[in-house]
């Protein structure tokens, strides 16, 4: 089996880039099957199991970081899509935490990204795009070639990352990821992240809700000096 | 690579029916026009070219680079890339100031050295727009013919493509006649969506788009040609009256009865 992982932004176009892949491994004859991780709501599997007839399932992450939920859920989500006897798993990820990236070795790793979302996107976002393998431009058509080629160049100086430029909307230049995927190995055990998600453990995390580093623990940062650690 | 034609062979338009050719092949200095009704295909047309599609769109148009299908660096290699597109969309999105953005711009196309290749593309700007474009505005606070005239410079002078794709280039106030007459100055392939007759009749020929599809195709006749320099009379009191109008005149009736009677 091989596995497909997808972050971005937000109403990057996420699901909508998927559901183009889809329908274009379907008329390939090639059995997917679907994980949305999310925080809170999504109806994204239900969407695309209605769609597409193929076992499409949601976690939410609730009160845990959806990045490391993700990374604890990864190991099932594999395990399911062999047991269910898919050729691909393609799991969408929340993508909330820009700190983050969910992709692992022996997988795909795609990061969506919209066109339409600043010129300085590709420099905001770290691990998300530089870990990914691919970076899948959307709603291309909403802006100038000009903008899209320096959109590109600014990709280009944050990650060493295939480039594609779509209207998923419309489906146009899916095919290039078809292409990759097509080529892409299958996925082996043990595969490990690419990158480690940073801790999110902390005073805060836990519930108190005072400002101000006297009433925090842990490594704590003032407005005029360099971090310390407060704590035994 | 030397660019010399651009072909596109069939696809289909939106209740499936075909266009109505086999293949149209672009020869270097070919200027062609795409006209038809509001939603009737134009943008898709060229947005198939600009895209090089390859069957792969929902036209299902090919598009052959002297004959050949194009290799994929035109489309992930900027510096490469043959054709430049000035859309419809005339607003900018980019968060950078003009000169930034068109320094990367002149960086990523490769189109020589930044300072002169900047001042010939804001002189050509400028010539073709009302108000001189500031090189330290943000491009979202340029207005929209300052906009328009900036793409069509970026388009011809930094992207310096030999095929030039432009849509709807007479909208928003910017300098239609100067821009044609700049423009007729490069050597290139130019493919204009249009609603202007002028345009259209300076084309060597235009393609009538319907429901999608291209259902005809005709041929610029040498009695158009000669009609042209009429409607640019025409034209020209048009803009006349646009400039009186805007500079604060009131026009009168027997004003306008004149300047038909002389036409």
């Amino acid at each position: 089996m091989k596995v497909v992982i997808c972050a971005g932004p937000p109403t990057s176009g996420k699901t909508t880039v998927i559901k183009q892949v889809i329908s274009r491994l379907q008329k390939k004859n090639i059995n997917p099957c679907y994980l949305k991780i999310d925080v809170l709501f999504a109806d994204e599997d239900l969407i695309i199991s209605q769609e597409f007839r193929i076992p499409a399932r949601k976690v939410y992450s609730q009160d845990l970081c959806p990045d490391h939920c993700n990374v604890i859920v990864l190991g099932d989500a594999i395990q399911w899509g062999e047991d269910i006897g898919s050729d691909i798993i393609i799991i969408e990820t929340a993508g909330l935490c820009l700190r983050c990236s969910p992709y692992i070795e022996n997988s795909l790793g795609i990061v969506v990204l919209e066109a339409t979302s600043g010129m300085n996107l590709p420099r905001k976002i770290g691990p998300m795009l530089s870990l990914a393998d691919v970076a899948v431009v959307t709603k291309i058509d909403l802006i100038s070639q000009a903008e899209r080629e320096v959109f590109r160049a600014n990709i280009m100086e944050a990650a060493s990352v295939s480039i594609i430029e779509t209207d998923a909307l419309h489906g146009i230049n899916i095919d290039h990821i078809i292409r990759i995927i097509d080529r892409m190995d299958s996925y082996s055990a043990p595969s490990l992240l690419r990158g480690n998600p940073p801790v999110g453990t902390c005073t805060i995390c836990v519930g108190k809700k005072e400002i101000g580093k006297e009433a925090h623990f842990g490594v704590l940062r003032p407005l005029e000096s360099d971090i310390f650690y407060r704590g035994e | 690579m030397k660019i010399e034609s651009i072909t596109i062979q069939n696809g289909f338009g939106r209740d499936g029916q075909k266009d109505n050719f086999k293949e149209i092949k672009l020869n270097m200095c070919n200027i062609i026009s795409i006209v038809g009704p509001t939603g009737s295909g134009k943008t898709t047309f060229i947005n198939d070219i600009a895209l090089f599609a390859d069957k792969n769109t929902p036209s299902g148009r090919r598009i052959l680079i002297n004959n050949e299908i194009p290799s994929d660096e035109f489309m992930n290699n900027p510096s490469c890339n043959p054709i430049s597109y000035i859309t419809q969309h005339t607003n900018f999105l980019s968060d950078l100031s003009v000169k930034a953005f068109l320094e990367t711009h002149i960086k990523i196309r490769n189109s020589g050295a930044i300072d002169i290749i900047m001042e010939k593309t804001l002189d050509f700007a400028n010539q073709i727009t009302g108000e001189p474009i500031i090189i330290w505005s943000k491009m979202t606070e340029l207005s929209g013919g300052q906009t328009r005239a900036l793409l069509i410079a970026d388009a011809v002078i930094i992207g310096n493509s030999p095929i030039i794709l432009l849509d709807e280039i007479e909208n928003a106030g910017i300098n239609r006649t100067k821009a044609l007459e700049l423009l007729r100055n490069y050597e290139k392939i130019f493919i204009f969506v249009t609603h202007d007759p002028r345009i259209t009749l300076l084309s060597d020929y235009r393609l009538i788009m319907k429901k999608g599809a291209i259902s005809k195709i005709i041929i610029t006749s040498e009695e158009e040609k000669k009609a042209v320099q009429k409607i640019s009379i025409v034209d020209d009191l048009l803009l006349e009256l646009r400039n009186l109008l805007r500079s604060g005149e009131k026009i009168s009736e027997k004003f306008i009865t004149e300047q038909i009677q002389t036409i």
